[in-house]
């Protein structure tokens, strides 16, 4: 049944440890620069709030296969060197994904009222210790099930780094599909392991919603 | 610096390569519009399945929904082009293969299966935001389950999921630039392809992104009429 898969399976496995590296790169770079992106949404700074706003809208806009292109031909011109595909690749998720997670975080800092900080300083807690005790706890607890959603997607769109030659899990299933032909089990194998994988990212996700729900965060 | 790069944004209206853009542009449109004609009747049909009260039909539908919404679109897209045709067996597969213009159908295919999983979902949740009394009203007044969907619920949810349809609709045309993987001449396909005869793919492929970009807004305005139009008085609170 899966006969043309086990004869391949360390050179499809390689390459979906290409695909994880990828996603881990991408959701490091992405959730960080987000973070800052959400923060620059709610600027009240113009010089600020105007150029993150039209980032976010720009790209949110746009096919995540051409910004992959568009860094792809910029960054040589940038560096002023080649770059490899996957750097050229990460750099791209990151900026792309970004904008995505941002608007998470700009959702989750607004969901904090001012009531709960004022609470939290008539208790005489510090600027920082309200930060750190009470509002970043419970905006990453409202956050947590979209932040989910947002990395299965994140690993779900670094395939697409198929089309700048990255040898990442689906590349490698049509390389091996070139020479075998059996393109029904191949890709049959691919859609199952990212199948498995992105299920029951979003059953933990839904996890994490109901029990918010439950503690009536969300 | 070894990297002197010579702009020449010229490329983007020199013949043949603008046309080919605006070539590109127009099968954009129309791999958008026609999968979106699949994504909307296929979804409306599954989103209600998995609110009907037949276990079965609720478990069907819901199986798709997760599938198609858990697999990447690039790996689907591959599996109905290349996979797709052996299934039919190696005789009828070989015939398939020689359609013309094969891989176009299959992309417009592939994204409406795929976008009628993600409409399957608004539509859940339109449903979902119709309380109980109305599912009652309705077949208090002597209408049968089929009637109450047909001319109560399913125009109700609609009008209440108007907004993230519109959201949908120009995912769809984005993600149809993913069939460039399948040869099909679309936008970011062209842009790919000047780059491939003038080594100006950065001009090419920034020349499309506006294009995006105002195909984006273009779609944007024509559903602010729409949605205007077809919102529930006091029902949605949109600014």
């Amino acid at each position: 049944m899966f006969n043309a898969v086990a004869r391949n399976i360390y050179f499809l496995l390689g390459g979906f440890g290409v695909t994880l590296q990828l996603t881990i790169c991408a959701l490091v770079g992405g959730i960080a620069l987000g973070a800052l992106v959400g923060l620059g949404r709610i600027s009240r700074n113009k010089w600020i709030y105007h150029p993150i706003t039209l980032y976010v809208n720009f790209l949110r806009n746009m096919p995540l296969i051409l910004v992959i292109f568009w860094f792809y031909f910029v960054m040589p011109i940038i560096a002023g060197r080649p770059l490899n595909p996957f750097l050229s690749a990460v750099i791209s998720f990151i900026i792309f994904e970004a904008t995505y997670f941002g608007e998470i975080f700009r959702a989750g800092y607004q969901s904090i009222s001012k009531d709960l900080t004022s609470a939290a300083y008539s208790t005489g807690l510090t600027y920082s210790q309200t930060a750190r005790h009470i509002l970043i706890p419970i905006a990453f607890r409202r956050m947590l099930p979209s932040l989910i959603t947002q990395s299965i997607v994140t690993f779900q769109d670094t395939s697409l780094a198929f089309v700048i030659g990255l040898q990442e899990f689906v590349r490698r299933t049509s390389i091996v599909d070139n020479l075998e032909v059996r393109s029904i089990q191949l890709f049959g194998f691919v859609a199952i392991v990212f199948f498995i994988f992105c299920f029951t990212g979003s059953k933990i996700s839904r996890y994490f919603e109901e029990k918010g729900r439950k503690l009536g965060m969300i | 610096m070894g990297f002197a790069y010579d702009f020449d944004w010229g490329v983007l209206w020199r013949q043949p390569y603008g046309m080919w853009l605006l070539e590109g542009l127009w099968l954009t449109i129309k791999i958008g519009f026609l999968a979106w004609i699949i994504a909307l009747s296929f979804g409306i049909f599954i989103g209600t399945l998995r609110v009907t009260p037949w276990r079965w039909l609720r478990f069907i539908a819901t199986a798709y929904t997760e599938v198609f919404r858990n697999i990447p679109f690039l790996v689907q897209l591959f599996f109905w082009y290349y996979a797709g045709p052996m299934v039919f067996g190696q005789h009828l597969g070989r015939q398939i293969n020689q359609i013309m213009g094969l891989n176009y159908y299959v992309a417009i295919f592939a994204l409406g299966l795929y976008t009628a999983s993600r409409v399957a979902e608004h539509m859940r949740a339109g449903f979902a935001s119709i309380s109980r009394d109305q599912y009652q009203a309705v077949l208090s007044t002597g209408m049968t389950q089929y009637q109450m969907y047909r001319y109560v619920i399913i125009p109700y949810a609609l009008r209440i999921i108007t907004p993230p349809l519109t959201t949908e609709f120009l995912t769809i045309f984005k993600n149809s630039s993913i069939a460039m993987t399948i040869g099909v001449a679309e936008i970011t396909f062209m842009s790919y392809r000047i780059d491939a005869e003038t080594f100006h793919g950065l001009e090419a492929t920034t020349g499309a992104m506006f294009i995006y970009l105002i195909l984006g807004l273009t779609v944007v305005r024509i559903m602010g009429i729409i949605e205007a139009k077809f919102k529930i008085p006091g029902m949605i609170g949109r600014e």
